[in-house]
Parts: C-alpha cells; structure tokens; sequence
C-alpha cells in the first residue's frame, strides 16, 4: 500500500513520528485509501467465511482496546478482528479501571504502552483524544480512532461504504451519482462527520436532513446539500442513512418533543413505502425504535443494518491488517 | 549619598513624545533626563527605546489556592521580563480576592516582588454572582479595579446595583462579557472550525449580549465600565459606539486575540483553549482595527497560568487560558502595524489610566517621578521558549514562534530588575 492511504502524521499529531501509522480521521485517507481498504476488506469477508475464520496475520501484535465510554459493538467488532487476525487483545474500560482512581488519560495510555503493545483503539467522549494519544505514543504504537465525542468514528464510516458498495456498487467504489441522505442529529454525531468526509472522497452526493437545530453551527466546506424535509429527499435518494436521537437532546431545547421529530423525520412505515426500489436503510445502532426508526424499516428487506455489523469486523481487519499487520500472507 | 544609574544613549519615549537622552535613576526616582549625564553605574541603552514601564490591567497570579501554577512572586518575574512594572492581580483565586483580608494578602506578597501588583477585587462575594463585596471597603485599601472575572455577572439586577453603587467610589467596575445561558458547554468559538471539530462552540454573541447589556447598564447608572478582554467584531463596534456617543466606558484586547484563530483548535491542544475562545479572522481583524483606531484602549494580557497535567485533559475538560506577560510587547511589536508610541500607549498609559496607577506608572517620563522604566530593543528579533519562560507554567501557545522587540532592562522603583534580559530578583 501507499503512503497515502492511512496518515503516517496526522495534523496535530505533529512531529512526524514515522514508525507506526494511525488512522484518526476519514481526511487521512484520502479516496485512495478508502478504496484500498474497502478492497482489502474483501479478502477479510472471505476469511470470516471460512470454517475457521483465522488468519495469521497479526500473530504475535498486540491490540488494545481502551474505551472512555461505553461501547457494546464498536468494542466487540474491534476485539473480534483482531482475534481472527491472530493478535493478542487486551481491553481496557473505563468502569473497572484505575481511571476511577483519577488517574489522566496520558498517565494511562503510557502505562498500556509500557507493557508493550502495537495498537490501540481509543473511544473517548471528547473529541480529539485519540490526536493527544497520538502525540504522546510518538509513534511507537498505531492508534486506531475508535470514535472521539461529537467528531470523528472513521471505521464505521468505512464499514458504511463498504456496505453501500456491497449494495448498489457491485465491486465498484466509485460511488459517483450515488445519492445519500443522512438523516437527524448530524450535529452530535461523530458518525455523521466520518461518513460525509467517506461519502463525498468517494463522489457521492450528499444530503443532510435535520431541523436546523440538529445541524452543526456552520457547514462552511462540508460538501453536502441540507434539507429540512425529509418527505421532499425520500424518493430520490439510494440511501437513507438514520441516526440515533438521543432521549437527552430533549432537555437542550433542540426539539420540541419526540413525537413531532418522528412526525417529521422518522422513517416510519408510511416513509418506507415511499423510498426508491433500490433504495436501502442504515443506521450506525443503537436504534431507538419507533423513534428515528420504525419497526418495520429495521427489519424490512431494505435494511442493511446487520449487515453493517457483519462488514464491521471484516473492515477493521483490514484497517488492522494494514497499520500493524507482520506481512503474512494471507492464504 | 545614594548610588546613581545612568542609562546612556536611548531614545526617550513617553507620552508627550520622543528624543535621545540619558536618564539618571537616583533613589527609587527619576533624578534627570537630558544629554550628556553620568552616575555611578552606567546602563547601556543604544539603540533601545527607554520607555515607561508597561501596565497589564490583567494577570492571574494563582496565589492564593494555585501556587503549583504561578505564585505572586513568578508571575511578578514574568512581568518584569515583559517590561511590566505595574499589574493587576484578578480575583478568581481560591479563596477569591473578595475581602479586605485576602487583598491584603496578595498586596502584601506583592512587596517582594519584581513588579508593582495592585489586587483587584470580586464584585460578587466568591465571585458566585449573588450579593455585592463590600466594595468601599476595598477601595478604601486601594482597590481600583473591581470584576468576577472568570465569569461575568449574570445578574442584569445584581449587576445594575453594582454600578450604581460604585458610582460614589471612585472605582472601575470590569466585566467579563459572556452570556453563559448562550455560551454553556461551549470549549471555543462556536462556527466553521467547533463544527468540523466537533468541539462543542460558543457562539460570538455570548459575549456581545452582555458588552450591549452592560452599555445599557451604564448608560442608566452613569458608572465607569471596563470592558475585558474583547474578542469579537460585534463587541468591538458597539464600544466603539458607545464612545462616540460620550460614555464612559474602556476595553482591553489580549494578544492572543489579534495573532491566533479558532484554526488553531484543529490540534485538539488545549494550549489554544481560552476563554473568551479564539475567534475567526474577522474578529482578528476587528481587535487589531479597535487597537489602532481607540476603540479599544488597552492590551491586556489575560496571563493565565495553568499547571501542566491540566493543560494535557481532553479539550473539553482543560482549563481555559494562556500565557502572556513575557510575550505581550513582543507580539503587539511583531503583529500590529503600529507605530511604536501607540503601542506603548496601548501597554503602558493608557492601563495605567483604567488601572488608577498614573501617579506611579505609564504617562509620563520627567525627573521627580518614580523610575518605573523599561529599556526596549524594538528590533531584536527572539524565538519564543516554552521551557525558558520566568512563569512556573508552560502554557504559551507560542512556543517556537519567532518575534520581534525585546526587553533589555526594567526598572521597578529605581531597582534594575531585569538587566540584559535576565531577571534580577
């Protein structure tokens, strides 16, 4: 692979520590890494298909998993790639652990790396922390974005083109003409910001649908349409991509109920029926049924949300292949 | 007999102009200033400008509560490195600065210090935006400048009786301009860069609420407002206003907002985390605009000393601010394009007006006055050093810039305090 394709320093990790690569943000990776990875990923499906779903390729690396917040599937996805690479994994949560004895972020992250290991995905409710990690690893370890606060979750938005590829593309990553709604707290959502950045790399055309009050502040420089209608998007787009609405946004005044947001901006079985023949359904989960998703959508033929999880594991095998893998090969 | 200085061959800058004089320093003041003069020590200030000393009307010296970050007596030798002879203690220390005691305190660990440190005092008792301190009392130990600064008072009542009370005292009430309903939860300037970010924002009129608000205020109760450390474009046009319209209102800007934007922040360094946040480039242009036109009468530093396991949280939960004392001069030298008596109007006579220390500092250099100097090379160029730095925090968000203008000697009361550069006490 290329240089190109996953950040050796990425902006604000600063003084170019050129051991160990990281992935941090969707920027990153550019459209050619995004499409190496997505090709990559191909191989890992394969290799989860088989009957002993195992490769060797990170024999002998280890993977830490240190997660700042709680985290059923991006947590489960991770540990379960990096087993089926052959790694070692190690998993670090906040709950039982000595950050409830107050110890820093740094003072923790230094001690994992004591022990010696070769990655690290980082989950941390404040943005930017796994860019902090970067810097004070210097590069001896891979730090893998885990999702970081309102800002970046850059595998999910990978294992979301790989999905949509999977879906509409064929083998084709080129996802021009392709059209894309994302639709409800884009604001706060750090998967939103990952797939807009994937989305457009890959030449799709972008609407965000939300009431201004879910949007963020300003989207100077976001390549994305915004509608505040989601009847007047739903049948001229391929993909309706639903985001979770927080029961907590409640208290911020940004919506007035939860009834007129689904009112307006649920996929609801009426909406479902409306959508293009081959248009599909995704959503990052957790759902809140009957909230930003109907029932009948998540377990309709359109949906693709388990297969979101499926694609989960195999992209993050690729990810980890790629930044920390010993050059095995593969088969 | 006392021992003389002479400090040969600088130009002689104060308010009422310039010219190349020798100026001789004789117990504690200014004993002469003409050509040709000697004294027992002799101070080279070739190609400098002898100026008087500079005068921040806003430094946190974090003691008490906060010795770990800077004391009275560090924050005292960063200043005298900045050429600072005069500085402004704010009140947001633990406990804060609120009553006569506490003031004392801090004057009192003043007396050892490189600078002169005047305290200001809390308008709110602990600066919790309830009951009014007892404020003739603290003017009464010399307390001039009274904010909750940290916070802005909340309170439209609260804050309407504090002017008007001070209206009999002789006193400048200073607010720090933020709406916090608007600006809750907010880590940096809400706009392109907190969306992209996902840096939860505060927006720009969180501060301008309350700069319209307390020129309202004012103009009902007749009171002297201090406006600190505005940030915005919006904020800057309505003092502006209100000065053309006769009030009597001033405001201060900080360095870090006239050289740094909220671009900064996409290092997720929380060194670039201040509050009020760095804005965009047209703010940046604003404050530099307000500085050269009068607008803004000041720059004040806002030093605010941090620890460094505080400044190595997350963004959203280190604490706000940044260094400044010995950075000050050297970047309003280096970015404003300003002749170098405005600048020094901007460091020197005119806090020392807002801060009520005129018969000590700023204005005027003549013989007769207390020798509150300092001698700047306006040409020197210097590569800020983190690890250098007089103040016992790191915090500088310019570490490795290269600048322009340097101090080479300060006097505070007749004493060299600082002399090439190195800090003499």
């Amino acid at each position: 692979m290329t240089d190109a394709s996953v950040a050796q320093a990425s902006p604000g990790t600063g003084h170019g520590h050129a051991e160990h690569r990281h992935l941090l943000s969707v920027q990153d990776l550019g459209r050619s890494g995004i499409e190496e990875i997505l090709r990559l990923t191909d191989t890992f499906v394969e290799v989860s298909s088989r009957a002993i779903p195992k490769a060797p390729a990170l024999r002998g690396k280890t993977v830490v998993s240190l997660f700042y917040e709680d985290s059923t599937r991006t947590r489960l996805s991770f540990e379960t790639a990096a087993k089926r690479l052959s790694a070692d994994t190690m998993t670090f949560s906040v709950g039982t652990s000595s950050v409830k004895k107050g110890e820093s972020v740094r003072d923790t992250v230094e001690t994992i790396d004591a022990m010696g290991i070769d990655a690290v995905v980082v989950r941390h409710g404040s943005a930017g922390v796994p860019w902090q990690v970067a810097q004070w690893l210097g590069g001896r370890v891979s730090v893998i974005n885990g999702g970081d606060g309102w800002h970046e979750h850059p595998t999910q938005a990978l294992l979301d083109c790989y999905t949509i590829r999977e879906h509409l593309g064929g083998n084709d990553t080129d996802f021009t003409g392709l059209r894309i709604a994302i639709v409800g707290d884009i604001k706060h959502s750090r998967v939103a910001r990952s797939d807009v950045l994937a989305y457009s790399a890959l030449g799709a055309e972008v609407t965000l649908v939300a009431p201004p009050t879910l949007l963020p502040p300003s989207l100077v420089g976001w390549p994305v349409r915004v509608s505040h209608d989601l009847d007047d998007v739903l049948g001229e787009v391929d993909v309706v991509g639903l985001l979770r609405m927080q029961q907590e946004r409640m208290g911020e005044a940004l919506v007035p109920s939860l009834r007129e947001y689904t009112h307006r901006y649920g996929l609801t079985a009426g909406r479902l029926g409306r959508l293009a023949d081959k248009a599909i359904v995704m959503h990052p989960g957790p759902m809140n049924r009957g909230v930003e998703i109907s029932a009948e959508a998540a377990t309709s033929a359109r949906s693709v949300i388990l297969d979101q999880v499926r694609n989960g594991v195999a992209v993050r095998m690729a990810v980890l292949y790629l930044l920390v893998g010993s050059g095995v090969s593969l088969t | 007999m006392t021992a003389s200085i002479v400090i040969k061959g600088g130009r002689v800058l104060d308010q009422t102009g310039e010219r190349v004089a020798d100026v001789v320093v004789e117990g504690g003041r200014i004993a002469a200033i003409g050509p040709d003069l000697s004294g027992s020590t002799t101070i080279d200030a070739g190609g400098c400008v002898v100026a008087p000393g500079l005068v921040d009307v806003h430094t946190h010296l974090r003691q008490p509560g906060r010795e770990e970050a800077e004391t009275v007596q560090t924050g005292g030798r960063a200043a005298a490195l900045g050429g600072y002879t005069c500085i402004v203690a704010m009140p947001n220390t633990e406990p804060s600065i609120d009553c006569a005691s506490v003031v004392k305190d801090v004057l009192l660990l003043g007396r050892d210090s490189a600078c002169d440190v005047r305290a200001s005092a809390a308008i709110t008792v602990g600066r919790a935006g309830e009951r009014l301190t007892e404020m003739a009392e603290l003017a009464d130990l010399g307390v001039r400048i009274f904010t909750d600064d940290g916070n802005g008072v909340q309170d439209d009542r609260l804050m309407r009786r504090a002017m008007e009370y001070a209206g009999g005292l002789g006193i400048v009430l200073a607010q720090h301009c933020e709406n916090e309903a608007l600006s809750v939860g907010g880590h940096m300037h809400e706009g392109e860069w907190s969306s992209r970010l996902g840096i939860p924002g505060q927006p720009a009129e969180a501060e301008e609420l309350m700069v319209m608000r307390d020129i309202a205020l004012a103009r009902l109760t007749g009171a002297t407002v201090h406006f600190q450390h505005l940030s915005t474009a919006g904020s800057i046009a309505m003092v502006r206003a209100a000065k053309a319209g006769g009030m009597a209102v001033s405001a201060e800007a900080t360095p870090h907002h006239f050289t740094l934007t909220h671009a900064a922040c996409a290092s997720y360094d929380p060194v670039f985390k201040v509050n009020p946040p760095l804005r965009a480039d047209a703010d940046v242009a604003a404050v530099k605009a307000g500085l050269g036109d009068g607008s803004l009468d000041a720059i004040a530093t806002d030093h605010a000393p941090h620890a460094p396991e505080l400044k190595e949280l997350p963004f959203d939960q280190a604490p706000p601010g940044m260094l400044g004392l010995e950075t000050a001069l050297a970047l309003a030298l280096s970015e404003l394009e300003l002749p170098l008596a405005e600048v020094l109007a901007l460091l020197s006579w005119r806090p020392a007006a807002i801060a009520g220390v005129t018969d000590a500092h700023g204005g005027l250099l003549e013989p007769g006055r207390p020798a509150n100097l300092c001698v700047i090379d306006p040409n020197a160029t210097w590569t800020v050093d983190a690890a250098r730095l007089a103040s016992k925090a790191r915090n500088t968000p310019y570490d490795g810039r290269q600048v322009r203008g340097r101090v080479r000697h300060t006097f505070l009361r007749g004493e060299p305090v600082v002399l090439d550069a190195e800090a003499q006490v």
